[in-house]
């Protein structure tokens, strides 16, 4: 064991620092890190420290593991704006576009992610296919230079401010195994025949919303990989984000104001601290929180030694689900009566923060498998039980 | 950065366990654990001339100068097999004298240890079973030439079978750490407990003399030393929980394959493969903790309290509940004696509260983070 960096990434790190001693003028005190600071953007992107992880070829800056690691965790501790604003792209419709996409689309889309040019979404779910996406039945229909495409996605996430999505059809539907008849397929949001409408959440924000196709054209050159293997494509681009396995800075920075919440707040005109449940709990948190960190330093460990991962990111997924929730009901019992107060209430706390953090971990929650999913994943792939 | 073994600490992982499967497996285990001397002294002796009793005393002493990564590999499949053997006494016990000592008692005590000819282990919990410097009460009276200490030793680990105590005592208000031979004026005796893999009990001192020379070290270096032995203390322990939370699993997962309800093999149910799933997320964190902290113990000495507490504090909640989850998920035959799960759960029930439980070591988390 050797927590120690090489010289070449001391170096990197310095580099980072005094980057961010020169440019970084506004931290972001948003949790998300969003910002769209157009000259930060920019000064990042001559970087290359957007995609940073990315080939140099296709405009990337070709960091090795360790770097994204470094440059993630340092730009974290200043609270400085996420590297880049085209979210889904950088995170795996890029990465996917960089394995499977022709030349023509990897010179097409992946400067406009860098730049972040515009938004992308991406159309998974279906109205009776959520857990088992494998099931999906909008139906893609080979005409000759085109995709015909019909039918529905729902609960797709930045679709009311998305110019582009990525999507999966059935384009057959007798295949020996369902996840081989599947397509994926790149189209503009604006496509004649295509209409979203969004879907308020619980928290009142609408950033998700269900997608209609009624005889959508997608030209033959937008389609992802070839035909039928829409499911490959998928899995590998959603494999791809696995140098933010260790980052924590923003569990670890929402940890450090519940301590601080724990040390103003008062039970029945006692200080909260008297109860050492209280201090209990946020030590289980801690140690939650810090097993994420280390368990990712190991599987970061094995990848860049070439060890096959199989699920292991599921373990921490699982971790951040019971943290976004468990963090958040423990504030909101702390606060007591102002619990249910959102902004806008003269008896809130924080501005209803810790209010409204009771109804917005559905956002981290379900993304990418709900809490039962990565169960079955460990269970089955890990442990080798048998599929239910 | 490599959070991982080096190949040699593989090569160690794989020599243990392949002695411990062929010379100790679980009737083995369920054997030696009925019998009074409570270990096997020929796998005593074995684990001698491995150099595995001295693997992190000093070369210079006999040992092999390793650190206590390399320990935990060896703790980690000692866990997985139930083992019974005083090994972890013994090695706080030379930790004690070779981070403590000087060099005539290092040179008098360490050959010893290390060559299975006599065994050490901590004596210092007493009746009121707390943890904390201040509840040392066991009294010395300084004679001039050497102290004499008068009282009784709780919860010391294999007491009935080590013939060398380290003795936490007080003389007036300053904290002295020491070591005893056994002889005339000690009593130890074993108390019985469910987990008869590992034993403990009471160590009584009737007027026991104790020479100068037999002084490891005082006040506020005895304090700094005592909370040390403690946090190395849970690092010995919680890696074992690893290895015997490991191995539990695996018995239940292979369970949940061969046995078949409702027409299906019962892993296929939710309501079994998710706590399986859950286990494994709390055994794969508690060892990433301890894997951790154990790097610290030599390399980053003041992180240790945080790290030691963070592993112990999860496992000692988490392995209980292994324990119990295993059991359910076997039904009736694993409430047999007859079957091997059970041993597990009696296992965490030692593990618990050995060097401070769940809620001790949150609260030490929650100090030392600031709240």
């Amino acid at each position: 064991m050797d927590f120690d960096l090489s010289p070449q990434e001391e170096a990197f790190r310095d580099e980072v620092r005094s980057f961010l001693d020169e440019n970084l003028k506004n931290e972001v005190n948003n949790e998300f890190g969003i910002s769209f600071d157009q000259e930060w953007s920019d000064k990042i992107r001559e970087k290359r420290w957007v995609g940073f992880g990315w080939p140099e070829e296709v405009g990337g800056g070709g960091g090795t593991i360790m770097e994204q690691v470094i440059l993630k965790e340092e730009m974290s501790k200043r609270k400085a704006p996420s590297l880049g604003t085209c979210f889904m792209g950088l995170a795996w419709v890029g990465p996917g576009i960089i394995e499977y996409g022709t030349d023509e689309q990897k010179q097409r889309f992946i400067p406009d992610i860098l730049d972040g040019k515009y938004q992308w979404c991406t159309g998974y779910s279906e109205p009776n296919v959520g857990s088992d996406l494998a099931s999906l039945q909008c139906k893609g229909e080979l005409k000759g230079d085109h995709y015909l495409v019909n039918g529905q996605k729902i609960w797709t996430s930045l679709a009311p401010f998305a110019e582009w999505m990525l999507m999966l059809v059935r384009t057959n539907f007798d295949p020996k195994h369902k996840h081989d008849g599947i397509t994926c397929l790149l189209l503009p949001m604006n496509s004649p025949g295509l209409e979203v409408r969004p879907i308020q959440n619980m928290a009142g924000g609408s950033f998700f919303a269900e997608v209609f196709f009624d005889n959508v054209k997608v030209p033959v050159e937008n389609r992802l990989g070839a035909e039928g293997e829409g499911w490959k494509v998928t899995v590998s681009a959603l494999a791809n984000e696995r140098s933010s396995i260790a980052e924590v800075s923003q569990l670890q920075r929402r940890l450090e104001s519940l301590k601080e919440l724990t040390l103003r707040c008062t039970k029945q005109g006692r200080p909260a601290l008297e109860d050492p449940s209280v201090r209990r709990q946020v030590a289980k948190f801690e140690a939650r929180i810090e097993a994420m960190r280390l368990n990712g330093l190991r599987y970061l460990t094995k990848q860049i030694q070439g060890l096959p991962l199989t699920s292991e990111t599921s373990v921490n997924k699982l971790h951040r689900a019971d943290l976004e929730i468990g963090m958040g009901e423990f504030a909101c019992e702390l606060i007591g009566s102002s619990g249910p107060h959102l902004r806008g209430s003269d008896d809130a706390t924080d501005d209803g923060r810790w209010a409204f953090n009771t109804l917005n971990w559905p956002d981290v929650v379900f993304g990418g498998g709900t809490p039962n999913i990565q169960k079955n994943i460990i269970a089955e792939r890990i442990l080798g039980l048998p599929k239910d | 950065m490599n959070f991982g073994f080096t190949e040699e600490q593989e090569i160690l992982r794989d020599q243990i366990r392949k002695f411990l499967s062929q010379e100790s497996p679980i009737s083995e285990v369920r054997r030696v654990s009925a019998t009074q001397k409570g270990y096997n002294e020929e796998h005593w002796q074995t684990a001698a001339s491995l150099g595995w009793l001295g693997l992190t005393v000093p070369e210079a002493y006999g040992g092999s100068g390793m650190n206590w990564v390399d320990l935990i590999v060896l703790l980690e499949e000692q866990g997985r097999a139930l083992h019974p053997s005083p090994f972890i006494s013994n090695t706080l016990a030379a930790t004690a004298i070779s981070e403590l000592g000087n060099d005539e008692q290092k040179k008098r005590f360490l050959p010893k240890l290390i060559d299975g000819s006599i065994i050490g282990t901590l004596a210092i919990l007493e009746e009121s079973d707390c943890l904390d410097v201040d509840a040392v009460q066991l009294m010395a009276q300084d004679e001039g030439q050497g102290l004499v200490i008068d009282g009784t030793k709780h919860f010391v680990s294999d007491a009935a079978q080590a013939t060398l105590f380290i003795v936490a005592c007080r003389v007036e208000n300053d904290l002295k750490l020491l070591i005893a031979e056994a002889g005339e004026q000690i009593k130890a005796k074993n108390c019985t407990t469910m987990d008869t893999s590992k034993r403990e009990g009471m160590v009584t001192f009737n007027k026991f003399y104790v020479a100068p020379e037999n002084i490891l070290c005082e006040k506020q270096d005895a304090e700094a030393a005592l909370d040390r032995l403690n946090n190395l203390g849970a690092i010995a322990v919680t890696a074992e929980m690893i290895g015997a939370a490991e191995a539990a699993l695996a018995i239940t997962n292979q369970y949940a394959k061969d046995r078949t309800q409702f027409g299906s093999q019962i892993g296929r149910y939710q309501g079994v493969k998710h706590p399986l799933a859950e286990m494994y997320v709390d055994i794969e964190s508690y060892k990433s903790l301890l894997y951790y902290a154990a790097w610290t113990a030599t390399e980053s000495p003041d992180e240790l309290p945080r790290y030691a507490s963070l592993a112990k504090g999860y496992a000692s909640e988490a392995f209980p509940n292994i324990g119990i989850i295993c059991v359910q998920l076997h039904g009736a035959i694993g409430y047999t004696a007859e079957y091997d799960i059970q041993l597990f759960l009696k296992r965490s029930k030692w593990a618990r509260p050995k060097f401070g439980d769940a809620n001790y070591h949150n609260d030490r988390v929650a100090t030392i983070g600031g709240i």
